[in-house]
């Protein structure tokens, strides 16, 4: 039998079952007590979680280079295998199920470039090397058109106030801290991201 | 926060303000539930509403949204009458007994200094200043009995907030709240630990920073400060905006909380590490991670002849350029391109339909993202014609977490790895690889094309590899010697001659060995006090709990011997954590000096530095239903006004309800994930907003049926939720009724709806800019009636 979703329900429901009654003589199950249910295939990695701040741990199971589980991790000191709503349905971000319990890629997930030309109706699909470019031309062309070498009083300043950007408190931080590189470079003063809200 | 999330579980006492724990940081919950099983601790709930928080919290207290600090000023009150600080703490950890210069004076909610400044107060400080001697050494009264101390002041300011006038002005029924004051208070014995936990519901309002302030104010006074189960502890609400402050992201600031160089103050390196440079306190050091960090952004080219290329850094000029500042720019058509990382201003800022409006004036905008957010697809929304907007619009394809490798820091400062899983789809691309590629295309025209100043580009010290390498990046982060490359152990090897190299001082430790990186090691702690200093790595120095030398007394004896932190035992410190002081020291040595960042290396009950006064004051929000009932100032008067045409009156009748935000569980921020996760839309499918029995009565709606909430500036429609979690508030003698508004949604995604920061107002506090999003005023009545 192929192993959809149903189908993995139905299993695992099953080994539930059996798990619960080898343990009902404890009184709190932890996730230690389900290890017989780990996924003995696919390559196992950990990470952490993208959503709050309590930094909980993960475990993704991969196989053949595709998603197939993620769990909490139950070696991590904070969360010990547990996690939330938006924790446990993570898997969703990659895939979505029909009823039938059949996955497939999340349909929203934007895996090509988009571009929308000035009053334009709708997007079109680019490559990077084009939209590279582009992007690197108007930054180049807002730039010297607003660069400040010295205010008013003759002081260096070497900025431009024409040019905004908003960091992000999803990225990492090998990630946050090349963004301030990259902007200072441009001569950025407008950086702010969604912590000032 | 101050402490961590594991270290919950030392509490005895918790006091959960202005957040919701079991909704929004759901897991952390089992240690506050541990510390209740296991310690009997307590937990208390604050909050305008019955939330799932205070559901299995001992104690609950409702308070009208934007009345914190009176609320906290009365605990403080309750703690100074009763006697039931910590007076040894408070004498050798904090500047109760300093003299403040005896013209200091405060009068109908005004400090003295008060000066009218382009509409707003702004205080000359003069008066605030500590009495000092010739020598410039602080004068104190040890006795604390001196009118003009700091102590026998904030007595004096504090006594106006007694039990009957807080309440009257939070609408807390009096019972409860002095059940709360009595229970708190007792967190001053020297071994209980009171943890005051908070998030938005402190910050987002036009007196924000005041309230932190007053929280950590509490802390001090009943010595929670340092100690294993006490602390100041804000839930941060993204699993990495710790890390995006930590590096820099904000206006103000450069990477490792340095402030940002300014063309008025720091014209060059000199003044800049003259002005901003402290005579004591661990900031003297200040010239070592600024020049680092130069030498990281502009290796070789820095030179101490020319100042490290401090040229290149851009200089601030004196616009606020916070969030609401820069959408403002935009509004005046002074920025002509955005680059947004994973932002979605189109839902998440204030008055957020206007800054839509605004981001057409913009000729490019760059979004990065793994979904089509709202402000990507902003030209998309619904009712816009898209033919009038001029914009140029990308957006690139992004990696999701799993898809990329490298550090978030958690809101115990845990700086964690993640490590690749999967390759991203298609041509999706890492946050690293988009930004690196940017630069390159940009550095590539600057050096084949003429430009204008292309130094501060092509001299920028850049080399991450062909695909960039997230771990070369981790060791700049991290530091090294210029020399020999090799990675510094810690901050306390950064140097000011240009010998070391460091992007953001406080990483460093975290990659020192690049083939065992602390952030990555995952060793749980077998015994202790919860710390697991193997597991990831903390900062500053992996230490766990700060200003932890203030957790034993001032011979080093712990205030609590079952959870000691660092403590002073047969002629040696002992140590369950990283000392956040000179242990090579007896304790008599450090016994006045816990607080190490600080120049006086004492806590600041009486703090000059904000811009809203040196004591908290309650005033009310922007929008009120009411005149303040304590001073005759109506709201911060440090505040600076965008958009004063925009604001409901004193007690409007068109807008008559306090109006306030909030997440659910089942969604994050603003959904431009969680709204295309089916498993959660199923789960939580729609905006609704959240009203009283007796209000619903009023406005005829039952739950479910359709209303219009509206503000002015803007509307929305959503389901109604009436329920008894929410009550009308007493306040002096009128019920205030309260409008609950969940704010997840927007217009792109699986799951759409209205976008509810349309209705929150574009102001923001005095000394962050923080917008008012937790109380401004409103209306709400049944679809399809007249107003």
């Amino acid at each position: 039998m192929p192993l959809t979703r149903r189908n993995f329900l139905k299993v695992s429901g099953l080994i539930v079952g059996s798990a619960y009654f080898k343990k009902k003589s404890s009184t709190v199950l932890s996730a230690r007590d389900f290890d017989d249910l780990r996924i003995e295939y696919g390559e196992e990695t950990t990470s952490i979680c993208p959503f709050c701040s309590v930094g909980c741990g993960l475990i993704c199971h991969i196989q053949e280079g595709e998603l197939i589980n993620i769990e909490g991790d139950p070696d991590h000191p904070i969360n010990e295998g547990t996690l939330c709503s938006k924790g446990s349905s993570l898997i969703n971000l990659v895939k979505i199920y029909d009823q039938e319990g059949e996955g497939r890629p999340n349909p929203n997930r934007v895996t090509k470039v988009f571009y929308r030309e000035p009053y334009g109706e709708r997007w079109q699909v680019k490559d990077w090397d084009w939209a590279l470019e582009k992007i690197a031309e108007k930054i180049k062309n807002t730039r010297d058109r607003t660069f400040e070498e010295t205010d008013e009083e003759g002081t260096t300043v070497n900025r431009t106030t024409s040019i905004a950007h908003l960091g992000s408190a999803m990225v990492n931080n090998e990630e946050n801290y090349i963004f301030h590189k990259l902007v200072r470079a441009l001569g950025l003063v407008n950086i702010d991201h969604c912590a000032r809200l | 926060m101050t402490n961590h999330w594991i270290d919950y579980q030392n509490s005895d006492v918790f006091i959960n303000i202005g957040l919701n724990t079991a909704e929004n940081h759901p897991v952390s919950m089992k240690w506050i539930e541990k510390a209740q099983e296991e310690n009997d601790a307590k937990l208390v709930c604050v909050d305008p509403r019955y939330t799932r928080t205070a559901a299995v919290s001992d104690l609950y207290v409702p308070m009208r949204p934007g009345t914190n600090i009176a609320f906290l000023a009365g605990l403080i009150n309750y703690v100074l009458e009763n006697k039931k600080y910590n007076e040894d703490y408070i004498k050798n950890f904090t500047n109760a007994s300093y003299l403040i210069d005896p013209e200091f004076d405060f009068a109908d909610g005004m400090f003295s200094g008060a000066q009218k400044v382009n509409n707003r107060v702004a205080y000359d400080k003069k008066s605030w200043a500590y009495q000092q001697d010739e020598e410039g050494d602080i004068l104190k009264d040890e006795s604390l009995e001196d009118p003009n101390c700091v102590f026998q002041l904030m007595k004096k300011h504090y006594s106006r907030y007694d039990i009957n006038t807080v309440c009257n002005i939070t609408g807390s029924p009096e019972d409860k709240y002095e059940e709360l004051c009595q229970l708190y208070a007792e967190t001053g014995a020297p071994e209980k630990a009171g943890n005051i936990m908070y998030a938005m519901g402190i910050t987002q309002f036009t007196h924000g920073s005041q309230n932190v302030r007053s929280i950590a104010m509490l802390q001090l006074l009943l010595g929670n400060m340092g100690i294993a189960g006490g602390g100041v502890n804000a839930q941060r609400g993204q699993s990495n905006v710790q890390g995006a402050c930590d590096t820099g992201m904000l206006f103000h600031l450069i990477p490792g909380y340095m402030g940002v160089p300014r063309a008025e103050l720091h014209p060059t390196l000199a003044d800049y590490l003259d002005v901003e440079t402290p005579e004591t306190g661990y900031w003297e050091n200040k010239p070592s991670f600024f020049v680092s960090l130069l030498k990281a952004f502009y290796g070789e080219n820095a030179t101490e002849d020319n100042d490290f290329c401090y040229d290149y850094l851009p200089k601030m000029d004196d616009k606020d350029r916070s969030h609401i500042g820069i959408f403002n720019e935009m509004k005046e058509g002074n920025i002509e391109g955005l680059i947004s990382w994973a932002d979605n201003p189109a839902v998440s800022g204030p008055s957020a339909g206007d800054q839509r409006q605004d981001l057409g004036n913009l000729d490019w905008l760059v979004a990065v993202d793994i979904f089509e957010t709202e402000t990507a697809s902003f030209w998309k929304e619904p009712g816009v014609d898209s033919k009038e907007i001029k914009t140029e619009v990308f957006l690139l394809p992004a990696a999701m977490h799993l898809e990329r490798a490298g550090s978030i820091t958690n809101s115990g400062r845990w700086i964690q790895w993640r490590h690749q899983s999967l390759n991203p789809p298609e041509d999706a691309k890492s946050d690293l690889w988009i930004a690196d590629r940017i630069f390159k295309a940009v550095r590539n025209l600057y050096e084949e094309e003429e430009g204008v100043k292309p130094e501060p580009i092509v001299e920028m010290n850049w080399d991450y590899g062909e695909e960039p390498d997230p771990e070369l990046v981790a060791r700049e982060l991290n530091g090294y010697h210029t020399e020999d490359k090799k990675l510094v152990a810690d901050f306390t090897k950064l140097a000011s001659d240009g010998s070391t190299a460091a992007g953001s001082w406080i990483y460093s430790g975290y990659f020192a060995d690049k083939d065992d990186p602390a952030t990555m090691s995952r060793l749980p702690e077998a015994e202790g006090i919860g710390s697991h200093h193997d597991w990831a790595y903390a900062w500053p120095l992996n230490r766990r709990i700060i200003y932890n030398r203030a957790g034993a007394d001032a011979k080093g004896k712990p205030w609590n011997k079952n959870t000691p932190v660092i403590w002073w035992e047969n002629g040696a410190w002992q140590k369950n954590d990283v000392p956040d002081f000179n242990a090579s020291l007896p304790p008599e040595e450090t016994a006045n000096a816990p607080f190490i960042m600080l120049p006086e290396f004492q806590a600041r009950l009486f703090a000059p530095g904000l811009a809203g006064g040196p004591f908290p004051e309650h005033y009310e929000p922007w929008e009120s239903p009411i005149q303040n009932l304590i001073s005759g100032t109506q709201f911060n008067p440090a505040i600076q006004e965008w958009y004063p045409e925009q604001r409901a009156k004193v007690g409007s009748k068109e807008y008559p309800y306090v109006a306030t935000s909030y997440r659910v569980t089942e969604h994050y921020q603003t959904g431009m994930l969680t709204r295309n996760m089916p498993w959660l839309n199923e789960a939580m499918p729609d905006l609704f907003v959240e009203i009283s029995p007796s209000l619903a009565r009023k406005l005829n709606v039952e739950s479910g049926e359709q209303v219009i909430v509206s503000s002015p500036r803007g509307e929305i429609e959503a389901a109604a939720c009436v329920t008894p979690r929410l009550k009308p508030f007493a306040i002096n003698n009128n019920d205030i009724e309260m409008v609950g508004i969940v704010w997840h949604w927007g217009y792109a995604g699986m799951s759409t709806g209205p976008v509810a920061n349309d209705l929150s107002p574009a102001i923001g506090d005095p000394n962050t800019t923080i917008p008012e999003y937790k109380a401004f005023l409103c209306n709400i009545q049944k679809k399809g009636e007249s107003k």
